[in-house]
């Protein structure tokens, strides 16, 4: 049995002052992550006070776009399309919810090396998204 | 201040509807609020403390009092999802403490059923919701973030899906004895197995049941509970804690139940083996075994064996759970099982559970709740109580 990744419509995410960059970055094909300058610790979602140290000495950096999956779901039932959402551990150290894309669903794994890729969004900026390495 | 003998729970009530088509959510509250009044042997008029959370409708408090036409001198609308009544409680017997109440009311209701909800539908994101941005765009929805706690878990510590269906197998063991329950079969675990997949590794006999209903419980000052006529239940711990994505350091397989747990049990000086019942919150399967594991009742990575061959089950496991049912097979009133954890603990404590499923000499009873969702943040909110 296999699972291929089909595309689906995605909602927007809705930006805002305090996240615009991270999604002006996506739209041009780059991962950015939050870093502390005060206590030189990545922290994910951006936030402009970095939530381990409380400090506002926060940057965005370019991620390597590389990562590992730490865990993962296929959502089978209730929606039109099958899709996988996972949390994937970016190599800088942090974890995003994100989706694994272009790839079978069911060969997913925990552990698996992934690679960031861009998908459009339904009137928004795109999102990033993982697949296969 | 210890909250520790300076509350009792004096009145409890738990609304018999799982389909409430024909009323309004604000009407379900007054009604289960008159439950409880009844059940307590107390009126409207002793009430002069009122709590509620996120499903009153309006803005909380303040629409709920004058709908419910109430004379109160305190209020509280603490939010942390299906947790939210637990913390009520707890907070109810502090205000009592601190002389700000004398007799507490605290109610749930819900119509998700009529209104057609699901656990895999997304949920309603505000527009000023931080992590929504990084969220709704994924299709993160109730049953994919649990799912993906059990995955981890599995991954971690070798948890079959198998021991996860012990979890429900249970629930339906009690079940076939509570006239109300939603889902009064006795499963077995290869039914779980064979239910199809909702989201990877969850079957749907994983999943709660999405009902309409509520619930309510008074807490009142230990002199008032005295001079009532019903078997007292005081409060003798409570904790609460919320637990997030911690920045991007994520740790799934542990709840708030951690901290929760180790709170109440301090504030209450008693062990997990003291316990004889638990209320746990079962949304999913893997909720009840992650939140075993974390109040200490096993080991860490331990729960999946832990619930295995009907040790959950009342009369012949070690650890009797959710002995109405719960979630699982009873009932889920406003999608937030909290409220129900409290009142089948209650009834426990008091010997009026159903004969088939009370457990013999219940003199302490924990109940426990995980609000949110455990794949992003939560609150778990722990409780502990004592027959007098």
């Amino acid at each position: 049995m296999a699972t291929p990744y089909q595309d689906r419509k995605l909602p927007a995410p809705l930006v805002n002052a305090e996240n615009k960059p991270f999604f002006d970055a996506a739209a041009q094909g780059k991962l950015l992550v939050k870093f502390c300058a005060a206590c030189g610790e990545y922290h994910h979602y951006p936030r402009a006070i970095c939530p381990h140290c409380f400090s506002d000495r926060t940057e965005w950096r370019e991620a390597q776009g590389t990562g590992t999956i730490y865990t993962w779901s296929v959502l089978r039932r209730g929606v039109p399309v099958a899709y996988c959402l996972a949390y994937v551990t970016l190599d800088e150290g942090v974890s995003m919810l994100t989706n694994i894309v272009d790839c079978d669903l069911d060969a997913v794994r925990i552990g698996q090396k992934v690679r960031v890729v861009f998908k459009p969004t339904d009137g928004g900026p795109p999102v990033p998204m993982f697949s296969p390495a | 201040m210890t909250i520790k003998g300076k509350a009792y729970i004096a009145g409890a009530y738990e609304h018999p509807t799982r389909k409430a088509e024909d009323k309004s959510v604000a009407q379900l509250h007054a009604e289960v609020a008159k439950g409880a009044l009844d059940d307590a042997g107390l009126t409207k008029q002793d009430i002069d403390g009122y709590f509620c959370a996120g499903d009153a409708p309006g803005l909380g408090p303040l629409s709920m009092v004058d709908y419910l036409g109430l004379k109160v001198r305190h209020v509280d609308s603490t939010e942390t999802g299906g947790s939210s009544y637990l913390v009520h409680v707890a907070h109810a017997a502090e205000a009592i403490a601190a002389g700000k109440c004398n007799v507490a009311l605290v109610t749930l209701a819900g119509r998700p059923r009529s209104e057609g909800s699901s656990g895999t539908q997304p949920r309603n994101w505000g527009t000023a919701v931080p992590d929504g941005p990084f969220e709704a765009p994924y299709g993160i929805v109730t049953a994919n973030s649990y799912a993906m706690v059990a995955m981890r878990h599995m991954h971690q510590y070798g948890t079959t899906s198998g021991q996860l269906a012990w979890v429900k197998v249970a629930a339906s063991h009690h079940a076939q004895h509570n006239p109300h329950a939603m889902l009064r079969e006795v499963v077995t675990v290869q039914e779980v197995l064979d239910s199809p997949v909702i989201a990877d590794p969850l079957h749907r006999l994983d999943c709660c049941v999405v009902s309409d209903g509520g619930g309510a419980v008074i807490v009142a000052r230990p002199e008032i509970a005295r001079s009532l006529k019903r078997p007292r239940v005081k409060v003798i711990g409570a904790g609460e804690s919320p637990k997030g994505q911690s920045g991007g350091r994520l740790d799934l397989t542990v709840s708030g139940a951690a901290r929760s747990g180790a709170s109440a049990f301090e504030e209450a000086g008693v062990k997990p083996a003291d316990i004889k019942y638990v209320s746990i919150y079962d949304s999913f399967t893997i909720t009840v075994i992650v939140q075993l594991e974390d109040l200490g009742f096993c080991r860490k990575g331990d729960g999946g064996k832990f619930v295995a061959d009907g040790n959950l089950i009342s009369g012949t496991g070690k650890l009797p759970f959710n002995t109405d049912g719960g979630g699982l097979c009873n009932n889920h009133p406003g999608n937030r099982g909290g409220m129900t954890k409290v009142i089948e603990a209650v009834r426990q404590l008091r010997g009026e559970a159903h004969p088939k499923v009370q457990v013999s000499n219940c003199d302490v009873a924990l109940a426990q709740g995980t609000g949110g969702q455990l794949g992003t943040r939560h609150a778990s909110a722990t409780l502990i109580m004592e027959r007098e």
